[in-house]
């Protein structure tokens, strides 16, 4: 009966295991999808409870007050935050997945150097926990700056950032390597916590906020896979299933999001989106020398309020504005006119995978109403009114024809190809990928320049009295 | 070693599992799917617990404490952050 307990452990583990399996599943499907989390959370409850009567862990005090603090901490700030914010939450999660995994593989490191053996295949687990815990931790909370606007969301680069990455990486195999000759070195240790966290914040600095959902997709994979280098660590079977599962689902979003833009992975990871783009005299030069037609609120309203269908195509400015409330009740008006009402959703609008349905859902828009770019785009050419709101490069006409624009080959909603179209747009300044967008000169394009929700609030307010 | 290759036979097949059961998901639960699978990720706790369970203090058991909070932030804020997400698609679909 000794061995009792050890093994109603891992029995217990393999069954949390399947849970977060079929949770997963569920969480693919939306009649299922809550189920699938609530079945995730059950197993992650058991995982955690029968973690408890492992008899290496006897801190309860401690370790319920971490709980406590932790859980208290999660829930109101999942409470609280904003649709809108959603990226940066989700960005930040897994930057503190990822933390909490490479402060597993240190803490790990303290334990066995105080036992002074540190085995060979130790060392190996412990380096690849850090590397990959803390690219994740510093690359992620890099994101969440530049989504929280606290740093600059267009690329930044320097000269030679290439080079030095590589030089930290070379740095941080040599580091490694010894590691294994000097196993009780702490000062090399925490060299390579460091060259990690550095490496984090390097990779990250020069993507810009067009590419965010793949970088998003990218550290949720690797927050996964931090967890599974933790389970190597510690030797558990547990987080070495669960972060792959993580891994894989990551790896996926990531290959849609990629898909998305036409680029590949390392692309996007490897030069900056539109830096190499000059514009020259920048967008002021571009505005004054190409006409734009301007439309104010009461003509808008009336070209949307006597169309037979309108397409509305949401982007991150959007989510800026908040104005998803007030583009659904737009959308209820026109209705009541009897126009036919849709939303195009492409699938890198926004900030992460998904962006623009969360919020639809939030402004309780029906699911049936959101079409994807592949159902939407032949409906185009019988559309009235293609109504842009704040997107900006899943719209640009240039990528279908022009081979030097930086967005050349990305699939786009065909707005130019509906009768008449209106833009919603702060300013003619270019989108986050930098370059000017060809469909705001167009004949058949009109702009409404201002805030995303001031302008939609102002057609509401016409559109009611048509 | 042989630990080593026993956790990377569990990692790989795993990862096969994964692939397998999300091959298709609806841009609708993108951002659903995304954020419940980063809560579990949060299973670090688990590690973290291990980390922080002998009882006395060392800088072991004060990281591993970190890690817990750290950790269980990730997981419950992950876990109710979708519910809270996928509860409005639920209200909408009565809806609809």
């Amino acid at each position: 009966m000794t061995d009792f307990l050890p093994t109603a452990i891992q029995v217990v583990y393999l069954v949390a295991a399947s849970l977060f399996i079929v949770g997963l599943k569920n969480l693919g499907s939306p009649a299922t999808a809550r189920k699938g989390n609530t079945l995730a959370s059950v197993g992650m409850l058991l995982a955690v409870v029968v973690t408890l009567l492992d008899r290496s862990v006897l801190n309860y005090q401690l370790i319920l007050l971490g709980l406590a603090i932790g859980s208290g901490i999660g829930a109101v700030a999942a409470y609280k935050v904003a649709m809108t914010d959603m990226p940066q939450m989700v960005g930040l999660l897994n930057g503190l997945g990822g933390a909490a995994s490479a402060l597993v593989a240190v803490g790990e490191f303290w334990r066995l150097r105080g036992t002074g053996d540190i085995p060979v295949d130790a060392i190996i687990t412990m380096i690849l926990g850090v590397l990959i815990g803390g690219v994740t931790l510093t690359g992620s909370l890099m994101a969440f700056a530049k989504l929280q606007g606290l740093i600059s969301g267009s690329p930044i680069t320097f000269p030679f950032q290439q080079g030095l990455n590589a030089l930290l990486l070379i740095g941080f195999l040599i580091g490694s390597g010894y590691l294994f000759v000097a196993p009780e070195n702490s000062i090399i240790f925490l060299g390579l916590v460091s060259v990690s966290l550095l490496l984090g914040v390097l990779v990250v600095l020069p993507i810009g906020g067009a590419d965010m959902p793949v970088v998003i997709s990218l550290l949720n994979s690797l927050s996964g896979i931090a967890a599974s280098a933790a389970g190597f660590v510690v030797m558990n079977n547990m987080l070495i299933i669960a972060g792959a599962l993580v891994g894989a689902s990551g790896l996926i979003l990531t290959q849609i999001m990629c898909k998305g833009m036409n680029r590949t992975l390392s692309s996007v990871l490897f030069s900056a989106f539109g830096s190499t783009n000059l514009t020259g005299g920048g967008p002021n030069v571009t505005a004054t020398d190409k006409a734009v037609r301007t439309l104010d609120a009461e003509e808008g309203a009336m070209m949307l309020g006597y169309a037979r269908s309108v397409v509305i195509v949401p982007g991150y400015g959007m989510a800026v504005a908040q104005a998803q409330h007030t583009i659904r009740e737009l959308a209820d008006q026109l209705e009541r006119l009897g126009v036919d009402v849709k939303y195009a959703i492409h699938p890198v609008a926004g900030r992460m995978p998904g962006h623009m349905n969360v919020l639809l859902a939030e402004a309780n828009v029906p699911y049936p109403q959101l079409y994807d770019m592949d159902d939407v785009n032949p409906e185009f050419e019988r559309t009235d009114v293609a109504l842009v709101v704040g997107a900006n490069d899943v719209v640009n006409p240039a990528a279908r024809h022009d081979t030097t624009s930086p967005v050349y080959g990305m699939p786009i909603l065909e707005v130019d190809k509906a009768h008449n179209t209106i833009v919603i747009k702060r300013s003619l300044n270019p989108g986050f990928a930098g370059i000017d967008n060809e469909l705001f000169y167009k004949a058949k394009t009109v702009m409404m320049f201002g805030g995303a929700r001031d302008v939609v609030a102002k057609l509401v307010a016409e559109v009611k009295q048509l | 070693m042989e630990g080593i290759i026993v956790g990377l036979s569990v990692f790989v097949l795993a990862s096969f599992v994964g692939f397998e059961v999300i091959n298709k998901v609806p841009p609708t639960l993108h951002t659903p799917l995304m954020s419940g699978a980063n809560a579990i990720s949060g299973i670090a706790v688990i590690g973290a617990l291990i980390v922080a369970g002998p009882h006395d203090w060392n800088v072991a058991v004060v990281l591993g404490f970190i890690a817990i909070i750290l950790a269980t932030i990730n997981v419950v804020g992950g876990f109710l952050v979708t519910d809270r997400m996928l509860q409005m698609f639920k209200k909408k679909e009565v809806k609809a």
